[in-house]
């Protein structure tokens, strides 16, 4: 069979043709995603025997029992959970203004450096930056002497002083845990927000005005709706990144463990993998629980 | 009774550009007032300035008598039909027309009514609870002659609306749109590049050119006494001769226009009748027209004539290429244009 004919039979053949040249990539991303993600949830079905701390592998229910019944455990998924939902929100809040000044005002120039500005500090490693933060936030740290430079020392006091978010310092309290998240996300954030505002013509926009819309009212009744795909994505990463990650809470942050590192440490110095595998189901279904309510809300509509 | 629209020596610069160059004009209400124009001449801008989209840099635009110079576009008593519709993509084409009584505070039920009225207005009964990308082109300029229409503006914009329709569809709208204004009796301002579409609708045009108005009058002035070369070709399509060319043909230098219907094709060396001015040229091409031909003929003068015949009557005339043909015309027939 010579090359002409065998591309003959491709091209009559475009089903087989095509499973052929998908087939690689599909058998990368069943074993490799999809395959370990069902390795991970076969686990947490599985438990732990106290005495031996060998895993059982029969299917039971006792890890999840065990996961939401006991108080520590349950105050981990809600500590996680609220830590997600507020650095979301605080991102879109940053995140928007900026994407729509990038968007719709500035200079084609102004918006390259905008761009430069929110993707080189993700070049950056992560450590380094986490551990830039802790210095930071220090009582020895530059924000400390801010504060103190500009008189302001009593209300850095008083913020630290509320209870349940504050602490002895900025680097040992949620707030500054909190900062630290949304300075990490925040790309996250602008980039699909920005994208979708691209997408808005200005002529909508006008559109509104002329038909007699102040611009909060355009913003509420054509933008918003508009961009809200946008928002949703840069949620979603914003969401579960935040559940997911270890090292910004055992780096900057008071003591109180979140999810991820909950994982870390039960895989690995627990040895108990099937908690770890159910600890690790939980942002799995939440951001599920979080994709069918935005998509309740209709924030799909408009792609 | 104070003018619709009224500019008073407005300017408006983009960096170096002058779009609009010093324009005045004023448009009386009911009137249909077209701005012709080809691209970048400035008539965009003009009807963004009069939507509030643009502020002028010099001068002042008034709405009604009543200076709007800084007056933000939601708070004119205007709407706009933009080139690319601008549907909200969003929203049911019901809640599209409903849109700008929404944004009044008017009463749910007192805006679907209204948005249904409008959408029965324009034709589009039973296409309520369709989503823009359901649609046509045709019956997304529909949509958004609605959802203009419904706020009762003094005044109707419509950008280029028809730019995006085929040509039967086009020519349909345009005879639908003018006798949509006679019925409801808005001012309309319709920005075009289409001299044909400005000729046919409109009681007056503007004629921009480089930020100017180069003439402003009826469609029937600018095309029988068009004042300028500009307008001559650009409204008419007239043959124009300036200079040079124009002594050798005319005896004088001053530019005139001839329109290609009033130029005779004769055989070369045919005499001619007098009060008649001749040229011998060169046949570049003749298009065939049905009921019209048309020449192009290379004048030895130096610039290129065209000539529309009857097709009857110009069966022993030089048709082929390359062939030498003699074009005369009367002097009376001749519009002398400004220098």
């Amino acid at each position: 069979m010579n090359a002409r004919t065998l591309s003959t039979f491709f091209y009559r053949r475009p089903t087989f043709y095509l499973l052929l040249l998908l087939a690689p990539p599909l058998l990368w991303l069943g074993t490799a995603y999809l395959g370990t993600l069902f390795a991970l949830l076969t686990q947490s079905i599985y438990s732990i025997d106290e005495f031996t701390a060998q895993i059982v592998r029969t299917p039971t229910l006792a890890t999840y029992r065990q996961l939401f019944t006991q108080p520590a455990n349950l105050d981990i998924v809600l500590r996680t959970l609220t830590m997600a939902i507020c650095v979301t929100i605080a991102a879109a809040f940053i995140a928007f203004p900026i994407a729509n000044y990038m968007v719709r005002y500035a200079s084609p120039a102004t918006r390259a450096a905008f761009y430069v500005a929110i993707l080189v500090p993700m070049w950056a490693s992560y450590l380094v930056k986490v551990y830039a933060w802790r210095l930071i936030l220090a009582k020895e740290g530059i924000l400390n002497w801010m504060f103190e430079a500009a008189g302001a020392e009593g209300v850095l006091a008083a913020i630290l002083q509320i209870p349940g978010i504050g602490g002895p310092s900025l680097a040992s309290s949620y707030i500054g845990m909190f900062i630290v998240f949304v300075y990490m996300w925040l790309p996250y954030m602008i980039l699909p927000i920005a994208a979708a505002l691209e997408r808005v013509p200005a002529s909508l926009l006008q559109a509104s005005a002329d038909l007699g819309a102040r611009p909060r009212q355009t913003l509420r009744s054509v933008v918003l709706p508009l961009v809200t795909p946008g928002l949703a994505a840069g949620s979603v990463f914003t969401f579960s990144l935040t559940l997911g990650d270890y090292i910004i809470p055992s780096i900057v942050g008071a003591p109180g463990y979140f999810i991820g590192m909950m994982v870390y440490q039960q895989q690995g110095t627990a040895g108990n993998i099937p908690l770890a595998a159910a600890f690790s189901v939980v942002p799995i279904v939440l951001i599920g629980v979080y994709l069918a309510l935005v998509k309740r809300l209709g924030a799909f509509d408009a792609m | 009774m104070a003018p619709a629209v009224e500019f008073r020596s407005v300017a408006r610069t983009f960096g170096t550009v002058r779009a609009v160059d010093g324009v005045s004009l004023s448009v009386e209400p009911g009137e249909f007032f077209a701005m012709l124009g080809p691209s970048g001449s400035g008539k965009t801008t003009c009807l963004r300035l009069i939507a509030g989209f643009e502020l002028p840099d010099e001068g002042h635009v008034l709405l009604d008598g009543r200076d709007v110079s800084s007056v933000p576009p939601y708070e004119r008593n205007v709407n706009t039909v933009f080139q690319d519709y601008a549907l909200f993509p969003h929203m049911t084409v019901l809640e599209n027309v409903a849109y700008g009584p929404r944004m009044r505070g008017v009463k749910s039920d007192d805006r679907t009514a209204a948005a249904r009225e409008m959408l029965n207005l324009v034709k589009l009964h039973g296409f309520e609870d369709r989503r823009p990308a359901q649609l046509s082109g045709g019956q997304k300029q529909r949509v958004a002659l609605a959802r203009a229409l419904i706020n009762h503006p003094k005044v109707l914009l419509l950008d280029e609306p028809l730019g995006a329709l085929d040509l039967k569809l086009r020519e349909e709208m345009q005879i639908e749109l003018r006798s949509l204004q006679r019925r409801i009796g808005i001012t309309f301002i319709y920005v075009t590049h289409d001299q044909g579409e400005a000729l046919s609708m409109s009681d007056r045009v503007a004629v921009f050119n480089a930020g100017r108005i180069e003439q402003m009058a009826s469609a029937r002035e600018l095309y029988t006494k068009p004042r300028t070369t500009f307008v001559a070709r650009f409204v008419g399509g007239a043959n124009v001769a300036e200079g040079e060319v124009a002594a050798r043909l005319a005896g004088s230098p001053q530019p005139f226009a001839i329109r290609a219907e009033s130029v005779h094709v004769l055989a070369p060396g045919e005499p001619v009748a007098p009060g008649l001015v001749s040229a011998e040229g060169t046949v570049l091409d003749v298009q065939f027209h049905g009921a019209t031909s048309r020449w192009q003929v290379r004048l030895d003068a130096g610039d290129v004539f065209s000539a529309t015949r009857g097709t009857g009557d110009s069966s022993n005339v030089p048709s082929a290429a390359g062939e030498r043909v003699r074009l005369a015309w009367p002097r009376a027939s001749m519009v002398m244009l400004e220098a």
